[in-house]
Formats: structure tokens, sequence, C-alpha cells
């Protein structure tokens, strides 16, 4: 087995127990990241130099006693959405193309305590506006299982990373399924927390009141390490909340009897291929037979989720964006007439389509006279998405479902029509509108031998249930088959 | 037959509040800083940066509101208003529209006819203030300073219920004189740590429904404040007079040429899409928190002016004068609380420190002097150890400077000489030097000691007791 096949924790243990080093295994994932990334496209920034110098930092305190956590001196990759000081942070916009943060991210932060190496910064879909990586101004990324498709989004760099090994983890985020819906597609596991488990200070902001870092990883044990490494209570971000259970490892036990499972019928309608389907409904029985209480169930209001978050995430994104004028950093138009003109041609170059058309979107739920009709409705239909989950939960420890309605489509498929690609965030979304914690992990291949994400919801605070049910599954399921390697 | 009309007027209130640091991050508010050296990427607007709210913003507003009989809202919430403007780093405001956190209140004040009027307060909201923009005429650009960018304010809208520039001065200064008691701010208008915009309309007189409103910026002082309403007033009332209608706008004043000019109409007013910051959580006041800070209010003017009354016995005019700035009124306590001699530290703030502030224009919230500095000079002048002459050009210095009068008193060797011995000598040499005026007071001319005295004074640059002086000069002649 090469260094980069290993997972985050294995790799931790390996450089304890002296049978590799930090710098070792850095040198390797650079390597393959030079090998492959040409092809798929994860990185919009390496910082191969950092990395080694990180490494090198690292080994020296893992070998003096003073690092020993489960990840120390494990190579990582940072969604190109979360400031790191000195280095490059983007969002994937020409808007931003030149922008170096002064400071770093809580969650990175968090990482860098715990020993990680930071390689540098992947590539999403433009302001985390997608869900498949191709709104990026830095091209699409590829998938590592097929590079005819896409790897997800918005959170695809982090994704495609984790699933080619360029590196041993990633961390994405998540507004309405931008971590689980990329793990799908490309046969990782993602997982969002309930909202404000991770800090968002430094995460460059989408949709304030959905956004959620969250670990993109090779297993559902790499993915409770990482959790544990990035949730802390940040007073510098008022929406955090000061947890106690974040001792996530301790719920990777390998049993599910007794926990009751909710699958809700709504999610397996139309629009759900057939496979996807299948695969999902194998994992619920597989479950069952090993103890669990599996039961079907109606979930009401999911077909409202789709217009109340493409309302409440578009008004939050208008005003979040307002920044990006030009003024401070970032691009700035080169031929302009007075201030308001330079503000019009800076955002208007500066932006992709798909960003400017939440920002109009946004800006009209907000105008005067829409307010009441769009965004305050949507904020009611919020609650009562919340309310409908609150009485699911209380008959259900958790609700599985599919995580996309589909495998990974092509390139090029998404973009030529918006509203379907919306469609496709349908069993995502809501668990951003209820605040949930949600994991993807993968539960089989399609005909086209193409990963299927299997989706597991709990109540505010359980990711400890969603992991158990995970880990059980991933231990009958077996080692999930890895992308055709060494593409290059 | 002219028409007799009627000004109706309502105000915005601006007002800085008293904080260390900025509303939403640690930064310091302290003034006159370089540019951009407070600041941080939360009030720099950075990606990435959050809001946390500084809890004495809280504090004082709610000071503010239960001191201006306002009801306290339970649940509120902090709203961003959307506006690009190169001051405004994020290009919003983080202020307060749907659920301010004070509403319905009021304040008393007394009419130019001696009685007393309710002015109504719609609300007090908290807000973020912004950066500044300086504009190099030179260079041909704008730059930046970020330090202001996040000062905490709070905006106190009145009802539209005064009619009068008297009115509109009396209620601002109980506004000011409540904020000062309170500690929440020192309210000055020409640095602009208070700033009010005026919203005025006219109607005939008599007439029930309002007439429409201009809403008038940059009044720096109440003079300002007076002048603009007097012109506005008359702006309108020629307006309707010539048959013209009174266009809804912002104006600008020009206080040196004593004129307005339009900024902006309503037609061209910015849909600002407020909605509730989503980066903030609401605010939960509870009893708990209310009924503390009820219990940390400050004793206010009426109160003060009738304990000063029972306790200390100085006159009602002294208690007006005092107690009209809660900094005066403090200096008092505190030299009183050392000295026990409330009589002579209002006689000091009364004569000398009024005259002082008048001939150097000093504003009564700048005075320097400390009461500890204060109650020492009185202990002096009691002790006879200067004379009340040199007390008063030792208070002059510390009127400027702040001395410690012992020291300064030591160092210019302007201590009394109380010796009998060496004083004898001076009165001696000036019975010598001045034979006509001991002629004169052998003859009964009573007067001529008080010459003599004078040149003794004079001999001794001052340093002596002038009574002790008298009574030599008596028992040598």
């Amino acid at each position: 087995m090469s260094i980069t096949d290993m997972t985050a924790v294995q790799l931790a243990e390996a450089i304890r127990a002296g049978r590799t080093t930090a710098v070792e295994a850095t040198e390797a994932v650079l390597t393959r990241i030079e090998a492959q990334d040409k092809i798929y496209n994860c990185y919009v920034t390496v910082d191969a130099d950092g990395a080694l110098a990180q490494a090198k930092e690292a080994q020296a305190r893992i070998e003096a006693g003073e690092l020993t956590g489960a990840l120390a001196g494990v190579p990582v990759a940072i969604k190109d959405n979360m400031c790191t000081e000195g280095m490059l942070t983007t969002c994937s916009s020409k808007i931003l193309y030149n922008f170096v943060p002064a400071y770093t991210a809580e969650a990175v932060l968090n990482l860098r305590k715990a020993g990680a190496i930071i390689l540098g910064k992947t590539n999403m879909d433009e302001f985390a506006m997608g869900s498949t990586t191709e709104t990026s101004a830095f091209g699409v990324t590829r998938n590592p299982w097929n590079t005819d498709h896409v790897p997800g989004g918005s959170s695809g760099g982090s994704a495609a990373a984790v699933a080619a090994d360029e590196c041993f983890y990633a961390l994405g985020s998540d507004t309405g399924g931008s971590i689980r819906q990329p793990a799908a597609y490309c046969g990782t596991v993602g997982m969002k927390p309930t909202y404000g488990t991770v800090s968002r200070y430094g995460l460059i902001a989408y949709g304030s009141s959905l956004d959620q870092i969250g670990p993109l990883t090779k297993d559902v044990t790499d993915c409770a390490a990482v959790l544990e490494a990035i949730a802390s209570h940040d007073e510098k971000d008022s929406t955090s909340v000061a947890r106690e259970d974040t001792d996530f490892t301790a719920a990777l036990i390998d049993d599910v009897k007794d926990m009751r499972i909710g699958i809700p019928n709504d999610y397996f309608g139309d629009g759900l291929d057939g496979e996807v389907k299948e695969a999902v409904l194998a994992a619920a029985k597989a479950l069952e037979e090993r103890g669990a209480v599996v039961e079907h169930f109606d979930l009401s209001l999911v077909e409202y989720a789709i217009p109340t978050y493409y309302t409440i995430a578009a008004a939050e994104a208008s005003s979040n964006l307002e920044r990006f004028d030009g003024i401070k950093y970032g691009y700035r138009t080169k031929d302009y007439a007075g201030l308001h003109n330079m503000y019009k041609r800076s955002r208007s170059e500066g932006f992709g389509e798909e960003v400017k058309r939440r920002i109009m979107l946004g800006s009209f739920v907000l105008s005067s006279g829409y307010y009441d009709a769009y965004y305050l409705k949507a904020l009611r239909v919020k609650a009562l998405i919340k309310k409908a989950f609150d009485e699911a939960f209380a008959r259900y420890d958790v609700i599985l479902g599919p995580v996309a309605p589909a495998t990974a489509p092509k390139l090029g498929e998404s973009l030529a029509d918006p509203i379907k690609m919306y469609l496709g965030d349908i069993y995502t979304i809501a668990v951003n509108l209820a605040g949930l914690p949600g994991i993807s992990l993968p539960c089989g291949t399609d005909r086209n031998g193409l990963p299927i994400g299997l989706q597991l919801i709990g109540d505010c605070f359980q990711e400890k249930k969603l992991i158990r049910t995970a880990y059980t599954y991933e231990k009958i399921r077996g080692a999930f088959p890895k992308t055709a390697k060494e593409v290059g | 037959m002219a028409k007799e009309y009627e000004t109706v007027i309502g105000l915005e209130v601006h007002v800085e509040l008293a904080t260390k640091t900025k509303i939403f991050c640690g930064c310091s508010t302290a003034f006159g800083a370089e540019p951009n050296t407070q600041t941080c990427p939360v009030c720099t607007g950075m990606p990435g940066s959050l809001p946390v709210l500084n809890r004495q913003v809280l504090e004082y507003a709610i000071s503010v509101g239960l001191a201006t009989n306002c009801d306290i809202t339970r649940y509120a919430k902090f709203d961003r208003k959307n506006y690009f403007y190169p001051d405004n780093p994020q290009n919003y405001q983080i202020s307060q529209l749907y659920l301010p956190i004070c509403k319905n209140g009021g304040v008393e004040i007394e009419t130019e006819a001696g009685g007393v009027k309710t002015v109504g307060i719609h609300e007090i909201h908290m807000e973020e203030d912004a950066g500044k923009l300086i504009h190099d005429e030179w260079e041909d650009c704008s730059l930046v300073d970020y330090n202001r960018s996040g000062v905490p304010l709070i905006e106190i809208v009145s009802e539209p219920d005064m009619r009068s520039a008297e009115e509109v001065i009396a209620y601002l200064e109980k506004l000011r004189l409540i904020i000062q008691y309170l500690g929440a701010s020192d309210c000055k208008l020409q640095e602009g740590s208070m700033r009010a915009d005026v919203n005025l309309s006219v109607r005939e007189a008599g007439a029930t429904e309002f007439g429409t409103r201009t809403e008038m910026k940059n009044l720096n002082s109440f003079k300002a404040i007076s002048r603009a309403i007097a012109g506005e007033t008359e702006r309108q009332i020629d307006l309707i007079e010539s048959g013209e209608k009174v266009v809804q706008e912002t104006r600008r004043w020009d206080d040196a040429k004593g004129e307005s000019y339009a900024m902006r109409s309503k037609e061209d007013a910015q849909d600002y899409r407020y909605f509730p910051d989503p980066d903030l959580v609401p605010i939960a006041v509870s009893d708990e928190m209310i009924a503390q800070i009820k219990a940390r209010q400050p004793e206010f003017r009426t109160e003060k002016m009738k304990r000063y009354k029972e306790e200390f016995g100085i006159p009602d005019y002294d208690i007006e004068i005092i107690t009209a700035s809660k900094h005066m009124a403090d200096i008092f306590e505190a030299a009183t609380a050392i000295c026990g001699q409330p009589k002579k530290v209002s006689n000091w703030l009364m004569v000398e420190t009024l005259r002082l502030m008048k001939e150097k224009e000093v504003d009564v919230e700048d005075l320097r002097f400390s009461p500890e500095n204060l109650a020492k000079l009185i202990a002096l002048t009691d002790a006879k150890a200067i004379n009340s002459s040199v007390a008063k050009e030792v208070f002059e210095v510390m009127f400027e400077e702040n001395v410690d009068p012992e020291k300064y008193v030591e160092e210019k060797g302007l201590k009394t000489v109380n010796d009998e011995g060496a004083l004898r000598k001076t009165v001696e040499e000036v019975i010598a030097a001045n034979p006509q005026s001991v002629e004169d007071y052998h003859n009964g001319k009573e007067k001529a000691i008080g010459f003599l005295v004078g040149q003794t004074m004079k001999a001794m640059k001052g340093k002596a007791d002038p009574a002790l002086v008298n009574r030599m000069l008596k028992e040598l002649l």
C-alpha cells in the first residue's frame, strides 16, 4: 500500500509509530498532485513549499512528543472559501483572484493546532453557488471516477482531491448540500454538522444562516476524527454553540441494534434514479438485518424546501456579496467613470453568471414590496420544515435516504438548465434549512461505475448517532472500491 | 391677510456611545488616532469576518431607553441596511429596523411660556458608525479611514412634537443631560458625538394634516440648528405662498452661508433591502437585566437638585448651574467630599470657573482641573498658606493645566509670609517710604491704611495675608 492510499487516521498512526514521516507523506501527496491535477484540477492553489515547511515542523514536534493528536502530521486540502493568512483565497471567483487574507479561519486554525499540514486550496463553484464545480472562474474540476463527469459541488475540488488521493482529507462547506452531494458523486464520506458546531469565522459567507463547514474524508473514522478537531465554541462567531459532546470518535461503534431509522417516502418518488433507489434501500435493509428498526414514513413539506432555500440563500448572498466592490481588495475594472460606474463594472466583470443570477434573485426578494411575500414567507416555511423534522425525530433516531436523485452528471449538462440543477438539491437542502447534521457515504456504484451516496440525517446535535450508523454500515459494506489510479 | 403658519419638527438624534471598544469587534473607539490603526477584519468588512455584539452597547441603549421612559423590547434584532458607499466597508450597515431596542418613550421639556410639554420618542435603535472619506484634491483621489467604522451609535427618533427652535433646543439639552448623566456619551455636537437631523414641515395654523417634510443634515451646533430651523421654515412658507409645493427631500445646511441645498429627493431614495442580520443572534432582554440596569441608573438632575438643597444648603442659582452639567456636578461632589466645604467649592465653580470658561471659551465638558486639586486649593486658602489673589492666580493655572496647587505654590514660592518678623521689615520700609500716607492716617483718614496695605502686598509680591498686614500697620503706626 502506498502512503497516499492511507486514510488520515492510518497515516497519523504510521507517523507516530515511525513507519513514515509527515515529510514523506507530504512529498508523496505533492508528487501525486503534480502528476494528476492537470487532469482533475482539484486545486486552485497548491502551496508545496509551505506544506513541506509545515511537515518538517510537525514531524519535529511529533518526535518531541508535543504533537500527539489523531491527525498530527496529516496533509489536508482546504476549500477555497476559507481564509488562510498569507495564502490566496479566491472562492473560485475572478473578483477575488488576487485576495490574500490577513487572518486564518477558525476551523483551519483548529486543524493547524491539531498538527495538520495545509497543502493548498481546492476548487469550488464560485462563492459556493452551484452543484457541479463548473461555475469556478478557474476551470472545472473533473470527477476522478470518470473525467467526463462533474465531481459535484460546490465542494467539488475537496471531494475530488480526497477521491484522487491528492490529500488525506479535506474541508468543505455545505449551504444546501455542498459537502454531501460532491462526497456522494466522488465516493467519499462527507458530513455537514449541526449549524453552530464549527465556527464560521473566516468562512466567506454565501448563506450565513445555512453555511456550515465540515469534513470530506476517505472513511467514517476519519470523518469523526476531523469533526472532533474542527468543532469548537468560538466567541468570534455569534452563532457558534458551546457543545460538550464533541468527542465524536467515541461514537465509532459497530452496532445499530434498536437504532430507529425512518425512511421518508417523499424521498423515493418520481425523479429518483432506479439504481440509486435500489442501492439506498439495500443499505437500509442491511442495517435492519443488524438490528436497526427501519420504518417508512411521510415527511411533509419536502416540495417546499427548494423554493424556500433559494429565497433565503439568495437573499443572504445578495447582501453578503456586497462587500466585493473593487474598493479594498480584489478585482477592479480598468475603465470607469465615477464611483458607481466603478462598482457596476467591477461587479459585472468580476462575478460569474450563476452568482449574478442569485444576487439578482436575492435583491428582488428583499426589495421593498416583495419582502413580506417572499423573504418573510420563506422564513415561515423554514420554521415549518424544522417542525416537520422535529416530529420525525420524535419517532426516529436517524432519517435515511439518497443524497441526490442520480449519480454525477456529465460536464456541461447541468448549467444549461439551472432549474433542473436546483431540483437536484431536493434531498440535501432541507437539512440546512432545519440546521440538522447530515452525512453522506458511498453505498454502491451505478451502471457507469459512478458512486452512489447514502444520506443519514440526524436531529440537532445528534452527530454521534449518524457516525455510529454510518460506521456500522461501512463495516457491513466493506472497503469501497477506489478510483482508477495513476491517470497521468 | 397673511396666513398664520405652524412649524412641525421631529428629530433624529445620533449619539456616539462612550464604550472603549467598537460595537461588533474589540477595536478601540479612541478619537484622533492615525488613520486605519484602530481596525481589524471585522470593522473593515474583510471576507469571512463576523460581528459579535458588545454587551456594553446594549446596556447603554437600554439605560437611555429607561431614562427616557421607553418600553424596552424583550426580543430585539439587528437588521442589515444595504447600500453601496466606500465608507461602509461591507456595503451594508448593521442597524435596527424591525425590532429596535426601545420604543414609545418621551421626555418633558419646559416651553417658552413656562409650561411643560412632553416630546414623544418613537424609538431608539443601535447601529454602527461608518468610516470617514478623505478627499485628496491634490492627488485627485479619495481615501478611507476605517477607525470610526463600527463605533457604536444609538439613534433616538422623536415624534413630530416640537413646534419651535426653542423647543428643539430644550429637547436636545434634555437628552444631552440625561445621556451625560448616564455616562453613555459626552454628547459633543461640534465633535460629532451627538448629531441631530431635523425633520421639518409647515402647515396652516389649526390644520390637522402634516405638510410635506424635509430632512436637514449637517447641523453642528445649537446655533446652527436654530438658524437652520428659521431658514427652512421661511423657505417652505415662501414656496407655499408662491403656489409651489414643498418637495420631500434631504437637504444639507451650510451654516456659513445661512442656507441649505437639496442632497437627494424621495424619488431617488434607495431601497435599503433591510432584513435581519443572520450573523447576529436575536437579543433576548431578561427581567434581571433590566432590573440590574435600573439599579445602576444614576441620580438624575431633578433628584440631584433636591439633594443639593437639602444636603449642601447652597443657593438655588448655584444648584441650577452646577447640575446643568454632569461633569461639573461630579467635580462639585468629589471636591466637597474631600474638603467638606460645599459653599467654598460652589463659589470656585460659580465665580472663577465660569469666568475663565467664558474668557477662554472652554466648554463645561472640557473642564480639566481635578476635584482633588480644587480641594487642595481650598485647604491652602483655609490654612492661610496663600491669600485669595494668589489663590485665583493658582486656580487659573489649574484651569489650564490641572497642576497640583500644593506643588505649584511650593515651586513658585507663592506661600504667604506669615512670619511677623519677616513681614515687619517690609512694613517698616513701606511706612518709611510713604510719609504722606502715614500723615493722612494720623489725620484720621482711615482709607490711607488701605494704600499702605496695598504697597506692602506689592512689595511682598502678594505673598502675605492682607489682614495680618493691616493689623501690623496699625500697631506700628
